[in-house]
């Protein structure tokens, strides 16, 4: 993966691709975290239009984002969950902590990169 | 029997390789797609594993086995790594010794859920061996 996120009115947006995996995780933890304390925004949209692959890394990245942008009145927010994904977030409790939100899935989709 | 081995160094590159091969393997016994994301799901967690909290990132080799019996696939990975202390702790939901590498301790509880059964054996100091069976196409009548 390349660099994945963008920031767009008051949240980051991040386009995630592929596999979501131990292997390409921490650089997109880096990369969010950089981006969060560079444009002050604490809202972030996991978009996950293009995954076709998550494991536990893939929650361990969420929860550990939750942890950190939650205090600073932040949220998560998901968009595009094909089946596979809706079944882990299902069974891994995640829809506890990330939020869907239409006008959020709007600001996403609204132009391709 | 239907049987392949393969070996491979610890590095994260190769959780997707891991994967990817036991999938394709895993076809001759016609899968649906679900079982195909069950099966990837189970091996890159305990591939991962291997890498991560067996060789702590710095390196090895990880064993993978897989064999096809009847409907039945059996996936064996096996480390000679650090080894665990505490099975049992080890694999309860959430506990993870990897909290500063932002670790969701749920790995074993993925590998649990995907998979119909999931043994782990393992020596502190001598390595862990992960033994992971699941029944394909018993959900269709
Ligand atoms: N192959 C291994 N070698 C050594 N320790 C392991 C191995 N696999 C798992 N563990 C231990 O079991 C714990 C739980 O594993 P897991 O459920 O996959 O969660 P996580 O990987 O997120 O920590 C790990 O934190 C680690 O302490
Ligand atoms: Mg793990």
């Amino acid at each position: 993966m390349g660099r994945v996120c963008t920031a767009k009115r008051n949240v980051i947006i991040v386009r995630l691709c592929g596999d979501l995996d131990h292997h390409v995780t921490e650089q997109i933890r880096n990369e969010i975290d950089e981006t969060v304390a560079n444009e002050k925004i604490n809202n972030i949209a996991f978009d996950f239009k293009n995954v076709n692959f998550m494991d536990s890394s893939g929650i361990g990245l969420i929860m550990g984002r939750y942890k950190k942008i939650k205090p600073m009145g932040g949220e998560i927010f998901v968009c595009n969950l094909n089946c596979q994904m809706q079944r882990i977030f299902g069974l891994f409790g995640l829809n506890g902590i990330t939020k869907r939100n239409s006008k959020i899935d709007m600001i996403v989709n609204e132009e391709e990169r | 029997m239907d049987r392949i081995k393969i070996e491979f160094d610890a590095v994260s590159r190769n959780e997707s390789f891991a994967r990817v091969c036991v999938a394709a393997f895993a076809t001759r016994l016609d899968p649906t797609l679900d079982e195909i994301n069950d099966i990837k799901t189970a091996v890159s967690e305990a591939v991962t594993n291997a890498v991560i909290h067996g060789y702590n990132e710095q390196g090895g080799i990880i064993e993978l086995t897989a064999a096809i019996e009847e409907d039945e696939l059996t996936i064996v990975i096996s480390d000679k790594g650090r080894g665990i202390d505490d099975i049992e702790k080890a694999m309860e939901p959430m506990f993870t010794t990897g909290s500063d590498k932002e670790r969701s301790g749920m790995g074993f509880t993925f590998m649990e859920v995907f998979m119909d059964e999931l043994s782990v054996e393992s020596q502190p100091g001598q390595g862990t061996t992960v033994t992971m069976k699941k029944r394909i196409g018993k959900t269709e009548e």
